[in-house]
């Protein structure tokens, strides 16, 4: 069927839905409303008011449930409504979810999903356009997902609800609806932690994810760029290997991500080069990302995401030496 | 939840006559009843006495004296070097037994500073011992009773909701039950765990023993609210306050209690009672509070009082006090010993629990520092297990 990523998300929880019936959504607005973003769409009606439910307006209470309802054996996936309102719920994720099956020795897990949007460039007010995906990556414990196509989007998000452990899984909002494409019928599953390469060159790697893929596509497609592009889809745990091999191959890589750059995904992508490839280099890894400053509000956020000429300007200093 | 009850869900306010005047709403025109059944003197109304065989009346003694026994034996284990630190409870027996004694095996129990409901459950004083020598076997013994202990004040409210959730769903004949103390009161996960409870509709129950301090924290000072029952009504929940020094009384509010979350119906009781001894080890309470207030509530031991309401029931030759003791000091060697035969760990012990699977970074961690600890034998001059406290 076709469909967008928004609608994969959709097809992906009616299906692990129909298939397990321990699988709970909940949310803000996910269950009369289906969603802000129409994510949850329909599946009141499907299931009914005790498996999809509108929680209050408590990201804490839904992360903390989420891992308590796991706890018990039920496979929750919550919904937070934007990723700029997890914060107040980081102490529940860094406290109990990801550390849920550590402190007893695996006597308890928390097999949950929580899922959220995120990203910039959607004209949305403050606190709506945060890329934190390297500050959750950093919690040992917690897996971080990103996909960047609709097919991903059902595969990946169909693994996260099997997955017996927690998944923060991040949805690319402002390309929710802008690709459309062939995603499997029934049964599709992608699994967490394996990266994808979308063109295969032999000049330079460039490294990308989320709502970064589609510009970072553009780029390298306009530019004539013979490169090898790496859908990272897992931050983690990351596919070193993937990424790895095709430095060895090519020498010379571009990481390109949306989040601010100091500590950000694309800092440890090039110390993971520098621990396994740095004698292939021939020269130095190139960063596009976000700044280090809060998203810019509406009017300027468009100055803050890296977009095609950017990406192509890092990829051309990477090729220059 | 979503049933719909009518087409309109929201109305007006519809005034009242308050005669034009600005009326506010007070704690202070709330009335809070604190239940009590065994006044600190020592008398009662035989009605009053909850429905208890004769055992379990001596029982509740037996498990009050197991948890002082336990808490002093731990204090002296620590002082002696064998424990990292601990909290005692001693001066809340009466609150912590009287309310662990009405849950179910089937029920969940997230606590804080409540110890002995875990060898009520099943858990024995050893594994109790590794939880506060800082080893996983504890919390995982304890998981194998459907129930944690909570390090983070308050964070673990959420989760006895979402267990609570749940059960719910599986439509269980059991509670979820929280722990907590007046500290986390003022937390906001505490207040999200809460109102989730019910705004669901779920089989929580949150226990609060106000032991009237966080730390060093005293409790008029950790809220302008009276009391901490009453902070229930604004969440559309009943409370129950009781007196924490009456074990009957507890006893009798928490199994009140317990029915009505078997209903659906989360509760909230504020047990007021208070902490004898330290926060742990580390804390130096003559800091903070003076020794005359302290000996005022020694002189409200629950103990003492229980022992005097057995006196009046004519129950107290049925006890031998001293060989209870005995029993319990033999049971806490034998676990202390057994809990000595914990042997170092590998390090790979650190790893391996965290995810299902190793991912490979971790696996290369591990493999690495494994190969240097091999190497460099003289890490081991900066690594100090202490399996043995």
């Amino acid at each position: 069927m076709q469909a967008t990523i928004v609608e994969a998300v959709n097809d992906a929880l009616h299906g692990e839905m129909e298939r397990d019936d321990r699988v709970v959504v909940f949310g803000e607005d996910v269950a009369e409303s289906g969603g802000v973003f129409r994510a949850t769409d329909d599946l009141l009606e499907e299931f009914g008011s005790e498996r999809v439910v509108d929680t209050p307006l408590s990201e804490i209470a839904i992360v903390g449930g989420a891992a308590g309802m796991a706890m018990y054996g039920y496979r929750p996936v919550a919904e937070i409504q934007f990723s700029g309102f997890l914060p107040p719920a980081f102490d529940q994720l860094v406290t109990n979810a990801s550390r849920i099956r550590w402190r007893t020795r695996g006597e308890l897990n928390a097999p949950m999903v929580v899922r959220m949007p995120y990203g910039a460039g959607v004209r949305a007010l403050e606190h709506h356009s945060e890329s934190l995906e390297g500050a959750y990556g950093h919690i040992p414990g917690l897996q971080v997902v990103v996909p960047s196509t609709p097919a991903d989007t059902k595969g990946l998000l169909t693994a996260a609800i099997r997955d017996p452990d927690p998944v923060l899984f991040m949805e690319p909002k402002r390309i929710y609806r802008s690709i459309r494409e062939e995603v499997p019928e029934g049964d599709h599953e992608v699994p967490i932690g394996e990266a994808a390469v979308r063109r295969e060159g032999e000049d330079l790697t460039v490294v990308a994810w989320g709502a970064m893929m589609p510009p970072t596509l553009e780029a390298v497609d306009e530019g004539g760029v013979d490169a090898d592009v790496i859908d990272l889809r897992t931050v983690s745990p990351m596919d070193t290997e993937t990424i790895v091999e095709s430095v060895k191959k090519t020498g010379r890589c571009v990481v390109v991500h949306e989040g601010p750059r100091t500590l950000g995904v694309g800092s440890e992508i090039v110390a993971r080069i520098n621990d396994e490839a740095l004698m292939y280099l021939e020269s130095p890894v190139e960063r596009v990302t976000g700044f280090d400053t809060p998203v810019p509000l509406l009017s300027m956020e468009d100055f803050y995401f890296p977009h095609p000429p950017r990406i192509l300007d890092g990829i051309e200093a990477a090729l220059a030496e | 939840m979503s049933d719909r009850a009518s087409d309109i869900r929201a109305s007006p306010a519809t005034g009242d006559d308050g005669g034009g005047e600005v009326r506010y709403l007070s704690q202070s025109d709330l009335e809070v009843p604190t239940h009590q059944i065994v006044a600190p003197d020592g008398s009662y109304d035989e009605e009053a006495i909850p429905d208890l065989e004769e055992e379990e009346l001596l029982d509740l003694y037996r498990w009050m004296v197991t948890d002082r026994v336990f808490s002093r034996r731990m204090v002296n284990i620590q002082r002696r070097g064998e424990l990292g630190t601990f909290g005692s409870t001693r001066g809340q027996e009466a609150s912590i037994i009287g309310s662990a004694f009405t849950l179910s095996p089937e029920d969940w129990l997230y606590v804080g500073r409540a110890w002995t409901p875990m060898f009520m459950r099943g858990a024995s004083m050893e594994d109790m011992i590794l939880f506060w020598r800082g080893i996983e076997e504890g919390q995982e013994a304890f998981a194998k009773v459907n129930a944690q202990i909570a390090i983070s004040i308050g964070s673990h409210l959420p989760l006895v909701s979402g267990i609570a959730w749940g059960m719910r769903l599986d439509d269980a004949d059991a509670i979820a039950t929280a722990y907590l103390g007046d500290g986390a009161t003022s937390t906001g996960a505490a207040h999200e765990g809460i109102n989730l409870a019910s705004s669901v509709g779920l089989p929580a129950l949150f226990y609060c023993q106000n032991n009237q301090y966080a730390i060093s924290m005293p409790y008029e000072k950790q809220s302008g609210a009276n009391t901490i029952a009453q902070k229930a009504l604004a969440y559309g929940i009943d409370a129950i306050r009781v007196d924490g020094q009456d074990v009957l009384a507890v006893y009798d509010a928490v199994s009140s209690a317990r029915e009505r979350v078997l209903d659906g119906e989360p509760v909230f009781v504020e047990s007021v009672t208070y902490r004898l001894d330290a926060h742990t080890t580390s804390d130096d309470p003559t800091r903070y509070r003076s020794d005359e207030e302290v000996d005022h509530w020694e002189s409200h031991d629950p103990i003492e009082r229980y022992r005097e309401f057995l006196k009046s029931e004519g129950l107290w030759s049925e006890i031998d006090h001293d060989a209870v003791v005995e029993e319990i000091e033999a049971e806490f060697d034998e676990a202390l010993a057994a809990a000595n035969a914990m042997e170092e760990r590998a390090v790979s012990e650190m790893f391996e629990y965290l995810y299902d699977e190793l991912p490979p970074e971790l696996a290369r961690q591990l493999a690495e520092f494994e190969e240097l600890l091999e190497r460099r034998p003289e890490m081991y001059d900066f690594i100090e297990q202490r399996p043995k406290g």
